[in-house]
């Protein structure tokens, strides 16, 4: 193939209804991404806590649990929720499947995030507010939490980043997000190829390295 | 679950070890990729500085997929077609490694900054060269520090060698979606894939915990 065909090939890719079909493609990445990130801060908040609070029995099951979740390749993941749950009568559809993958394997990663948030709060905090007449769930909610929030933002936003690079894993159910799609518009034309990864790698890359400058300008901010 | 165990045990040993073996492949030339591009992004040279940060940002942040599927959709019938065979292992391995060494290339530049100045100043001043300071005295002791997050990498190296399912790698998972879908037993084959991932990655993933928790206490680590 020469060179003006290539080149000529590569423009065609970029033609308006190809470009438009990414673009929803990314709208499900990032939508699946939120979500997600959201269910998973709320619910890693709690396990993180349940840990780090050392209830008998009780939190050293869920540590447990957190390390295996943490251990499990997140693909295996994606393919239990959509492939074995039905097996026990839970019915997802792709779109939820993946939401529940994300989250179940987030919460365990955030969880881990929030715990050594915790621990990194100085321990004159707890025994300032605890001296003060503070019960200790207000001390943790009102006093604690605040302050290991701010300190884990850079992580919990590293983790975001990794998430939305592992959505493209969800092509996998067939979860119609960025990388299917080029998949799908470079399975119809095969000089395609070259242009169609071109494009996802700097869409991937904008929203990921855009991600990454917005948590060193948060980091600073809050220093 | 004990029923597929049994039955399809060395289906699964396959695939086991051929996970560690990218796995393990892919730790080698990543370390090396990484620690190359850790030690250009800090040699004094604006130019090449440049170049080995914009490698390590990039691969960074695209998904190992992308890069993965790059090898095994384009490079492959490329260098079939010059008589280089390159199967879904070979690709998802190298894909593997160019996405590791990014996070290996941070994390060892991150180790070499935390070394006192006065160790590179010191080799300079006794009459080394750079590299031969870089090469005796910075790296060694970076290396040292960056053991616990090397171990890290090398937990999310093997849960990302699951990748290769897309490309017919044969590896633990593109074998387990294999019995999945023969057996109809879903919920028990991916218990069992699970159990043989984390006879890999639990004791890791501990060991780095207690290598943390001693070198926190003070000990040496």
């Amino acid at each position: 193939m020469s060179i003006a065909m290539t080149l000529a090939s590569t423009i065609e890719a970029f033609n308006y209804y190809n470009l438009r079909y990414l673009f929803i493609g990314l709208l499900y990445t990032l939508s699946v991404s939120v979500i997600s990130i959201a269910l998973s801060f709320v619910f890693g908040s709690i396990f993180g806590i349940i840990v780090y609070e050392k209830i008998p029995y009780f939190s050293r099951w869920v540590s447990i649990a957190v390390d295996i979740v943490r251990n499990l390749p997140l693909l295996l993941i994606i393919f239990f929720m959509y492939f074995a749950l039905p097996n026990i009568g839970v019915h997802l559809s792709i779109f939820w499947a993946s939401i529940a993958a994300f989250t179940f394997f987030e919460s365990a990663m955030v969880s881990e995030i929030v715990r050594g948030g915790i621990m990194a709060v100085d321990k004159g905090q707890f025994e300032g507010a605890r001296a003060n007449g503070l019960t200790n769930a207000q001390t943790m909610f009102r006093i604690v939490l605040p302050q290991a929030y701010k300190k884990i933002v850079p992580p919990l936003v590293s983790q975001f980043i990794s998430l939305v690079k592992d959505t493209s894993l969800a092509t996998g159910i067939v979860l119609p997000e960025l990388m299917y799609r080029g998949q799908i518009i470079y399975g119809q034309n095969s000089n395609y190829m070259i242009p169609v990864f071109i494009m996802l790698a700097i869409i991937y890359f904008v929203v990921n390295f855009g991600l990454s400058l917005i948590s060193k300008r948060i980091e600073k901010n809050l220093a | 679950m004990i029923e597929i165990l049994t039955k399809y045990f060395a289906t699964f040993a396959d695939g086991f070890l051929i996970t560690l073996e990218s796995s393990i492949i892919a730790l080698i030339g990543s370390l090396v990729l990484g620690t190359l591009f850790a030690v250009l992004q800090l040699v004094p040279n604006k130019f090449v500085n440049r170049l080995a940060q914009a490698y390590v940002e990039i691969f960074r942040n695209i998904p190992l997929l992308v890069i993965t599927l790059f090898f095994f959709a384009f490079v492959a019938p490329l260098v079939t077609h010059l008589g280089i065979a390159m199967d879904g292992f070979t690709a998802g391995t190298i894909g593997l490694t160019l996405y590791t060494s990014s996070f290996i290339a941070e994390v060892i530049r991150a180790s070499i900054n935390a070394i006192p100045k006065g160790q590179m100043e010191a080799g300079r001043t006794n009459g080394m060269t750079w590299w031969q300071t870089m090469r005796l005295i910075i790296l060694p002791q970076a290396f040292k520090m960056s053991i616990p997050s090397l171990g890290n990498q090398f937990i999310n190296l093997v849960k990302n060698s699951s990748v290769l399912a897309f490309v017919a790698g044969m590896d633990l998972m593109y074998q387990a979606n294999n019995i999945a879908q023969s057996t109809f037993d879903s919920m028990g084959t991916y218990m069992v894939v699970a159990l043989f991932y984390l006879v890999i990655t639990l004791p890791l993933s501990y060991g780095m915990k207690y290598i943390e928790y001693r070198s926190n206490r003070g000990g040496n680590a």
